[in-house]
């Protein structure tokens, strides 16, 4: 505690202990606590509040600031990740810089895990209250960035999910580049025969969104175009384009929506799958749409094909929407064809939902027959049948006659998503699909901010689906283009110059990848836009040239030293 | 959190609406805003008033497993985290309304605890209903959906035969907010008794039904979607509570059909829960008082029965509670099934213009389709709002 003593007379710390009702007052003494911290180097007003997130509450931090003349807040109640905005900007109404607060959480870390050793909490609240304030004595102003924006949008894909991002986001006002890289929109749902479940011609539904998107003033549409170069964040990316006949184009854009989509996976040397005889779900739906499937009686679909499976080179996952296509298609075949025979062998029939069950309902009613099988003892297809074990009746092997075996088949990651990934540097799964900032409460966000996902580059959906997340998307993007600016924490990390030696090894770490190198000066520099934060680059540092404002080692180290004072008296103790 | 600190967004909780006039661009929306008897603009919610108030009664949070007083607050972290009062439950409100009523005024109880107790002064016992207007352009339903009670399914003995629970309430018994702070004890030890008793024994057998009330022709046909992942999690978290539990799951198809879900559904079976094709026949109370389940294993072709500790129904989806006259207030259609009707390429439109729906009230969708719907009902109430702006701007 030797350095407080430099700037001791600017420092005057405030600490608001907070009763959170019962939840922390319950389990430990709050008075005791507050009066602890009115002990100790520094503070010059201390309390406890019912609720300091309450409005009386936030009003007394801010009374407090202004009577009090202080120059930090530390409230010691919840977690920052819910209340920390909310003290802050009290702070920052109250005209102290919003920096200059920290937050001691003794309701999670504390009260809610000692609920029944009263005194021990108290002591373990102090100790933590002890470190906070420690902290708060080496606290700087900072200021956040803030950045202009346009409202202009780049959509990479012109399936459903990029056309219906395309057009909301156009409708809202926003300058929209449609990219994609085939000579025709619409995707993979225009190559189909017809969209379960109420069978809808893709051609009536696509088309007009097609004729709305290409018409549109405010949407450019490039096809036939591949990306080359794509540079940037979230305000200010910029893209290469190569478009034919056109050459090379570039467009600078504020955020960019990615919806390259899927494809169906091509079942090589499994079920003597030959493109004539043994087909694709695929393959069934273009003949549907065209030529028709000749004479054939008996059809026989098999699920899984490649998928839910561990062997190399086929997909662990189940893709969704196979099943639903399957007991479409053999609807579809029934109704055309009465006298025709549709079997489907599967393992879990994934018609999930109102509208797809009642499809499979209607299927099973119209004479569709449905074989369940074992994965370890799967179907095998013969010169004229397709021979299974399905165990309904009994153990044996049924024989179902076949002149056309279908392969349900997974969708797979497109072969543009790993470049996308590559050239934006965006996370993937294991199979390729593109990864959500949060798999439940984000789904269409990238953790990076300014990129957003949707349809079936991010999993396989149907094309409803690809609709709905396209125009959520679109929300996503509307909600960050409406402030017409950016705002980042001043919570970043920063390089010294003076001091790095140029060896990278931030670079490499840096998951968001705003750490660039500098050639000239040869000295590593941080993109304060893109920095989220997270420190990684300041652990891997070796001369401690990088560091993370609001936690650098001058702040975190008083830190460390108040924690180990009551180790000190403890250890002492025990030597006694 | 983020929406209630949101300085354009207005929250109205504990209000409903009770009917809608005009049309896109312009609705006026009535809204019965419901008494809670406390001031809303005092009430600090630091629940001085729940710990005395002392009037107990079955708390529906926790699925009736647990209890809350007259005064309470629907869960610990709600916005706004103001409390209510519960009229039907409060003895002071039942007090003063049999006083208005004229009744023997030697034999009326009435209570006060809570105005005395409450710092803010923010109780209000003579506070009424009100009713307000909001003018919006657009509307978007986000009503949710509705649980089946799977009383009526008499098969499966629910509430008549004991330990058998609804998912969502042995959800709240694996929580630790819940009525048991997390430990899986069988309801049938505790519920109803004055204080939790101790060393109760811990559940070691569950079983998971699924599709109760779903793909059954008697009942929906309808598959609710997300209850086979449910009921993975729950044996998941349960195994995790003690690696020693049995965990049984019950039924047709085993529907993991999201990102990831199958990998999901793969890790529960390597930890040991066993996934049994079939479809329950029936539950009945065994001679140890608990319940016994009869099933038809479909690959083996046998009849088997099975005592379980705690049976956790899979049950139903159901469209929004009083669908009919929802639709009947904002004049709009329900699909066959009951749930909001939308159409196809227009997956949030009503059937009314300006008026949207998403989420489950629309049939049923997991988490993160509901959160991708309501970004994307949020999309099309741009497009049409800012619509609407221009056809203003152009006259």
């Amino acid at each position: 505690m030797r350095r407080l003593a430099l700037k001791s007379k600017d420092v005057r710390i405030g600490v608001f202990v907070c009763h959170c009702g019962s939840n922390i007052a319950g389990y430990l003494d709050c008075k005791a606590v507050a009066d602890y911290a009115s002990t100790l180097p520094g503070v010059v007003y201390s309390t406890t509040n019912l609720y300091t997130c309450s409005e009386s509450g936030i009003a007394e931090i801010k009374r407090a600031i202004t009577e009090k003349k202080l120059t930090r807040v530390v409230v010691a109640s919840c977690s920052p990740r819910t209340h920390e905005p909310l003290f802050k900007s009290a702070c920052k109404e109250a005209g102290l810089n919003p920096y200059l607060f920290e937050m001691v959480n003794i309701r999670d870390q504390c009260s809610w895990v000692h609920m029944n050793s009263r005194d021990e909490a108290t002591e373990k609240a102090k100790n933590l209250v002890r470190m906070g304030v420690a902290k708060a004595w080496f606290l700087e102003p900072q200021e956040d960035f803030e950045m202009p924006i346009e409202a202009r949008v780049a959509v990479i894909g012109g399936g459903v999910a990029g056309l219906s991002a395309a057009e909301s986001l156009a409708d809202m006002g926003v300058s929209v580049v449609l990219i994609e890289k085939s000579p025709h929109l619409g995707g993979l749902t225009l190559k189909l025969n017809s969209l379960a479940p109420h069978l809808h011609n893709p051609d009536d539904l696509v088309n007009p969104l097609i004729e709305r998107v290409e018409h549109h003033p405010r949407i450019k549409v490039y096809k036939e175009s591949s990306i080359k170069k794509i540079e940037g964040y979230v305000g200010n990316y910029r893209i290469e384009l190569d478009v034919k006949d056109q050459g090379v184009i570039q467009e600078a854009v504020s955020a960019v929506v990615v919806a390259v989509g899927a494809k169906p996976y091509i079942p090589q040397g499994l079920y003597g799958y030959d493109g004539e005889r043994v087909i694709t779900q695929f393959e069934l739906e273009q003949r549907l749409k065209s030529k028709g499937v000749g004479d054939a009686k008996n059809v026989v679909m098999i699920q899984c094909v490649g998928a839910r499976s561990q062997a190399e080179g086929e997909k662990s996952y189940c893709s969704r929407i196979c099943c639903a296509t399957a007991v479409k298609n053999a609807l579809i075949l029934k109704e055309r064809f009465p006298d025709i025979k549709v079997s489907i062998l599967y393992r879990d029939i994934q018609t999930y939902g109102s509208d797809f069950e009642a499809m499979l309902w209607k299927a099973r009613s119209m004479g569709v027959r449905f074989y369940v099988y074992d994965p370890s003892d799967p179907p095998k297809v013969a010169d004229n049948a397709v021979l299974v074990r399905s165990k309904i009746f009994s153990d044996d092997v049924l024989e179902l006659p076949a002149d056309i075996v279908v392969l349900s088949t997974p969708l797979v990651a497109s072969d543009e998503a790993p470049v996308i990934a590559n050239l934006m540097r965006i996370p993937t799964d294991a199979n390729n699909f593109f990864l959500e900032a949060h798999v439940k409460l984000r789904p269409l966000d990238f953790a990076t901010d300014g990129v957003f996902l949707c349809g079936s580059c991010r999993f396989p959906c149907t094309s409803e689906e690809a609709r709905i997340q396209g125009m959520g998307a679109a929300a996503r993007v509307g909600a960050l283009l409406a402030k017409g600016k950016v705002i980042s924490s001043a919570l970043v990390a920063e390089v010294d110059s003076s001091t790095c030696c140029g060896c990278q090894g931030c670079l490499r770490i840096c998951p968001y990848g705003a750490i660039t190198y500098d050639e000239s000066r040869h000295v590593c520099q941080v993109n304060p836009i893109l920095c989220k934060g997270c420190g990684a680059c300041t652990a891997a540092c070796p001369s401690q040239s990088v560091q993370l404002k609001g936690f650098r080692p001058s702040q975190l180290l008083p830190q460390v030293r108040a924690a180990m004072e009551s180790l000190r008296e403890m250890f002492v103790s025990c030597e006694l | 959190m983020d929406v209630g600190r949101h300085p354009k967004i207005e929250l109205l909780a504990y209000s409903e609406v009770e009917r809608v006039d005009g049309t896109v661009g312009a609705f006026d929306v009535t809204i019965r805003k419901k008494a809670r008897y406390v001031d809303e603009s005092k009430c600090t919610g630091c629940g001085a008033c729940a710990e005395k108030c002392p009037t107990r009664v079955p708390d529906p949070y926790n699925e009736g497993l647990g209890e809350r007083k007259a005064i309470y607050r629907y869960f610990a972290q709600g916005i706004p985290s103001t409390y209510t009062i519960d009229p039907d439950a409060c003895r002071h409100l039942a007090g003063l309304r049999a006083e208005k009523e004229g009744a023997d005024k030697s034999k009326i109880k009435k209570c006060g605890v809570c105005a005395k107790i409450c710092q803010a002064k923010a109780i209000d016992y003579s506070q009424q209903d009100q009713i307000i207007h909001r003018q919006v352009e657009a509307i978007v339903l986000a009503v949710g959906y509705e649980v089946l009670k799977p009383e009526g399914i008499t098969e499966y003995g629910y509430g008549r035969v004991p330990n058998v629970l609804t998912a969502i309430e042995f959800e709240r018994l694996l929580s630790a907010s819940g009525p048991t702070a997390g430990h899986l004890y069988r309801p049938a030890d505790f519920v109803g008794k004055k204080k939790m008793p101790e060393h109760l024994p811990h559940a070691k057998r569950l079983a998971f039904i699924q599709c109760v009330g779903s793909r059954d022709g008697r009942r929906s046909i309808h598959c609710s979607g997300f209850c086979c992942m449910h009921s993975i999690k729950e044996a998941i978290i349960a195994k995790e509570h003690d690696s020693e539990l049995e965990a049984w799951i019950f039924g047709m198809d085993i529907r993991a059909v999201g990102k990831g879900f199958e990998e999901y559904r793969l890790k529960a079976e390597q930890i040991g829960v066993k996934f049994v094709r079939s479809r329950v026949a029936e539950i009945t109370k065994g001679p140890n008082g608990l319940p016994i389940v009869w099933y038809e294993d479909t690959r083996a072709r046998r009849v088997y029965s099975r005592e379980f500790d705690i049976v956790v129904l899979a049950s139903a989806c159901l469209p929004p509670k009083d669908a009919p006259l929802l639709a009947e207030k904002f004049g709009i259609e329900l699909d066959s099934f009951g749930f909001i009707k939308t159409r196809p390429f227009a997956p949030f439109d009503t059937t009314r213009e300006g008026i949207f729906v998403c989420g489950c009230a629309r049939g049923p969708a997991d988490i993160p389709e509901s959160v991708a719907q309501a970004s994307s009902a949020a999309a099309r109430v741009a497009q049409v709002v800012l619509q609407e702006a221009r056809k203003v701007a152009m006259q």
